[in-house]
């Protein structure tokens, strides 16, 4: 009787259903995302932010996905190195550039917040300076992969990496409580319960529900298209192979 | 939609995020389609891999 991972860990099995699952995921996170904006739109504004918390509704999903993206990477690189499973480092590298991407928009948004909200565009504390040197680690993992001709050792080398990062994921989520810092602390996954008003707090849920549902989707697509050029790749090794033993064969 | 004194902070934010999204989804189809006619041309050329 295998395990559901123990079967998921063949990348044919895993190209079959995943592309049956896909387009659903795609679809439910378009429903989900627009019902959002819909709802975020039509929220009443903020008592002390007014419109401006509106971006709360893409700023807030685009930096819980920047952490929740590191942790997928983080436990799939514990996977490769500890399990050796097969679609392990698929998953590492396919989440890489996503987790970069989201936490480029959390930077982003947060800064175009931060201006009307706090007058600056950028504060060097320890809330906006974690996030940053998470997205340098994103972009680290993306430029020691590349660097590396070998496959296997690049995998091996960026998965120590990624586990090593880890130790920004609690610097990130406490870093609110350390001291003085413009950053709002948590106001949503806090021990009492969430601070905000349910009118702000369903659409911000919502919206964190599509945000999710997208990454998931992006992921399976990515996994998909690296398990594909793998296989262009073994395929092209074994062509090249091919052409030198009929040269061999010639030449005697 | 009337979005007040700092509209444009929020459009920014949300075309930042539409801008992003949509080339990441676009990169991911791209990819996947070139990806599929690279692997329908060596299977056309009789290409297989070693182990089978």
């Amino acid at each position: 009787m295998q395990t559901l991972t123990q079967r998921l860990a063949n990348p044919t099995r895993f190209m079959e259903l995943s592309a049956r699952i896909l387009p659903w995921i795609a679809a439910a996170a378009a429903v989900v995302i627009a019902y959002g904006l819909y709802l975020g739109f039509t929220a009443p504004p903020d008592s002390l932010q007014g419109e401006t918390a509106r971006i709360m509704y893409i700023h807030v999903p685009s930096a819980w996905l920047s952490m929740s993206v590191y942790a997928l990477v983080a436990v799939s690189s514990f996977g490769l190195l500890v399990f050796r499973h097969p679609l392990a480092d698929v998953s590492a590298k396919a989440a890489v550039p996503l987790g970069a991407a989201f936490t480029f928009l959390a930077l982003v948004t947060g800064s175009l917040w931060g201006r009307p909200t706090w007058g600056t565009y950028w504060v060097w504390d320890a809330r906006l300076t974690s996030v940053l040197i998470l997205f340098f680690l994103y972009l680290g993992l993306m430029a020691l992969r590349s660097s590396i001709e070998d496959e296997s050792l690049a995998a091996k080398l960026t998965a120590i990496l990624a586990l090593v990062g880890i130790v920004m994921l609690p610097i990130i989520k406490f870093s609110v409580e350390f001291g003085n810092t413009l950053h709002q602390p948590a106001s949503v996954i806090r021990a009492g319960g969430p601070t905000i008003d349910n009118a702000l707090l369903v659409p911000l849920l919502v919206m964190a529900i599509g945000f999710t549902l997208m990454f998931v989707a992006m992921h399976l697509k990515a996994m998909r298209n690296e398990i594909l050029r793998r296989r262009v790749k073994s395929l092209q090794l074994a062509e090249v192979a091919r052409a030198q033993s009929t040269q061999l064969a010639a030449a005697e | 939609m009337d979005l007040g004194p700092h509209a444009s902070f929020i459009w920014s934010a949300y075309a930042a995020v539409t801008v992003v999204i949509g080339a990441i989804i676009a990169w991911l189809v791209v990819d996947g389609r070139q990806l599929e006619r690279r692997l329908a041309d060596l299977a056309a050329r009789g290409v297989k891999r070693r182990s089978a």
